[in-house]
């Protein structure tokens, strides 16, 4: 495999109580892509997710990133590492504000421990200071701003996915695990989301996402791959991976005889 | 600037806390006069000292969301190291000239603080990995086990160092330089200032980064992992500091009381301030003094004023009647007297 990978999935199996989520699953993730990753439901793609984000080890295999492994770490070091991501299911805060969302994604770089914290030292509060503002920063470019000191219980949906993206950035990823990022948004939503996550690519991100919106994630990805019953099924350019026949059965629900 | 906005309330509570002391201390009775025998100086120490343990208890409930039903240990565990270490520092061979020094109290408090703090650290580190009911059950266990250690005399009869039952008399009282502080009207002093230091620090945490992981862990652990927070050390760490505050407080209960027994330690206390923390409001550092004084006047109220209304009842009729105003409490509060989040409703309203 290039030595130019971000991210190497490497022969990864996990089963759950011998129940196989995923088998022997390679892939690579190349730095600056936006890659994309598709299948039926139950294929195991939020399972890899929850592998390379280190929520889940797996049972055979290797994940490597930046040329470390992260089998066998906790979920905060791959955080440290660079690796940040949505969930599916929006987990965000109940009570807090979306401020305090990025705050708390901001949180590695306050650096403060609870010492410091409960004798509010004054380099402490001068950190403080620095990123409330690299937090408003961030919410005015996701055009969150207006929204900074509500709590995120009154938001609506489509607002807690922007919410969820802007605490992950908060974290300064190298890479961005998005899983769904536009399950229950509307088309306009939709296509504000693909514009956003084009512009963090270009920024420099690279950028991992499951998506079952078909057009969205064609539209976007520079490569995709596919999982079906937890294996890897096929790898490419979207215009390709689409008319393969195998992606073709997979999703209509055919047996593997194409 | 946000991290100061709860200074004025603080110097507002300082002033009210000094002003009662002051009146108590010029003419030592007025609370009690004047309340007809509801609030007395005793009373307001308690309460002081409740206060102390429930700042550790809140962050550890309301902010981190970590039950415990084990917090009197702690709190038993202060104040019996401050018992053993100078009522028994001669049989433990404590040189006279130390263990009769002013400091030595203090000294002890102090280390008994962080010793307290390292075994709920270590203890932590395990049984926080447990969720829910899982963890409350634990720290139960926990509390149960520390409390007949000091009951079995810490499986050392013939050492006889926590006295078993009975426990340990004599505890001296606290002096600085050669000024014992007492009466218990000076004591009151020494004890609020404890409660308003550890208020300060309660609310420190809370407006710090620190603070904001640990709401943000209760809201979701996972995605508080995503993002960096070290969860299980956070826990852990919260659980040490709130167990290091609830040993200051016992510490300060044993040269108030005088006397330790391990009964004052056990699971019941621990349900007690459980209370305490939810009818004060357990996700506000505010609500740990006024759930300390709610609770402790009620019991007051119901032990002067109504059960002596009823008559040839026992003191059984205490326990259930007070049960019954926590229940009404919690179907018209269910987030406690003070809630820094506003609540949906009642949980009445919202069946």
């Amino acid at each position: 495999m290039s030595q130019d990978s971000l991210l190497r999935v490497e022969r990864v199996t996990k089963a759950f109580d011998g129940l196989v989520a995923l088998s022997e699953v390679s892939l690579e993730v190349r730095p600056g892509q936006i890659k994309g990753l598709i299948g039926p439901n139950g294929a195991g793609k939020t399972t890899l997710f929850n592998l390379i984000a280190c929520c889940l080890a797996p049972t055979a295999g290797d994940i490597v990133f930046c040329g470390r492994s992260l089998v066998g770490l906790p979920p905060h070091r791959a955080a440290e590492l660079g690796i940040a991501r949505t969930f599916q299911n929006v987990q965000v805060f109940p009570g807090m504000t979306v401020l305090e969302h990025v705050l708390v994604g901001l949180h590695r770089q306050a650096q403060a421990g609870l010492v410091a914290c409960a004798l509010q030292t004054v380099r402490l509060r001068r950190t403080e200071r620095r990123l409330r503002e690299e937090a408003e920063a961030l919410l005015d470019r996701l055009g969150l701003l207006p929204w900074a000191e509500v709590p995120v219980e009154t938001l609506p949906f489509g607002l807690l996915r922007r919410v969820e993206l802007a605490r992950a950035l908060a974290v300064r990823p190298k890479l961005l695990l998005l899983d769904e990022p536009g399950s229950g948004l509307n088309p306009t939503e939709k296509q504000a989301m693909s514009q956003l996550v084009r512009g963090l690519r270009d920024e420099g991100i690279t950028v991992f996402l499951v998506e079952h919106d078909m057009t969205m994630v064609m539209g976007l990805a520079d490569e995709v791959a596919v999982l079906d019953h937890g294996a890897l099924l096929c790898e490419g350019p979207p215009h390709l991976v689409q008319r393969d026949p195998r992606v073709v059965a997979a999703y209509l629900g055919e047996g593997d005889d194409a | 600037m946000t991290a100061r906005a709860w200074a004025g309330t603080w110097f507002l509570a300082a002033a009210g806390v000094a002003v009662v002391g002051a009146v108590e201390l010029a003419w030592p009775g007025t609370a009690a006069r004047l309340t007809r025998g509801l609030v007395s100086t005793d009373l307001l120490i308690r309460a002081g000292l409740f206060t102390v343990v429930l700042v550790g208890l809140n962050l550890l409930m309301g902010y981190a969301g970590q039950a415990s039903l084990g917090q009197a240990a702690f709190y038993g565990l202060g104040a019996f190291a401050s018992a053993i270490f100078t009522v028994r520092a001669q049989a433990l061979g404590i040189p006279a000239s130390v263990a009769g020094a002013w400091w030595w109290p203090w000294l002890v408090m102090l280390l008994a603080a962080v010793a307290v703090g390292a075994f709920a650290l270590a203890v932590g580190w395990v049984i926080l990995r447990l969720r829910g009911h899982y963890l409350a059950m634990a720290t139960l266990g926990l509390g149960i086990i520390v409390y007949i250690v000091l009951r079995e005399n810490l499986g050392m009869p013939h050492l006889n160092l926590t006295g078993g039952f009975d426990g340990i008399v004599g505890v001296p009282r606290l002096r600085v330089g050669g000024a014992e502080l007492w009466p218990v009207q000076v004591y009151y002093f020494v004890v609020w200032a404890a409660a308003l230091a550890s208020m300060a620090l309660g609310l420190n945490v809370v407006h710090s980064p620190a603070g904001r992981a640990l709401r943000a862990l209760h809201g979701s652990e996972l995605a508080a992992e995503s993002v960096g927070v070290d969860v299980g050390r956070l826990k852990a760490q919260i659980f040490a500091l709130s167990a290091a505050l609830a040993s200051v407080a016992g510490s300060l209960y044993a040269h108030f009381q005088a006397a330790v027994v391990p009964d004052t330690f056990g699971f019941v206390p621990s349900l007690e301030l459980v209370v305490m923390s939810a009818v004060g409001g357990m996700s506000s550092i505010w609500g740990a003094p006024l759930g300390a004084l709610a609770v402790l006047l009620l019991e007051q109220l119901l032990r002067t004023h109504v059960l002596g209304l009823v008559p040839a009842v026992s003191g059984e009729l205490e326990p259930v009647v007070f049960g019954l105003v926590l229940v009404v409490i919690m179907m018209f509060w269910p987030a406690g007297l003070v809630s820094s989040r506003r609540v949906q409703g009642t949980a009445w309203a919202s069946r």
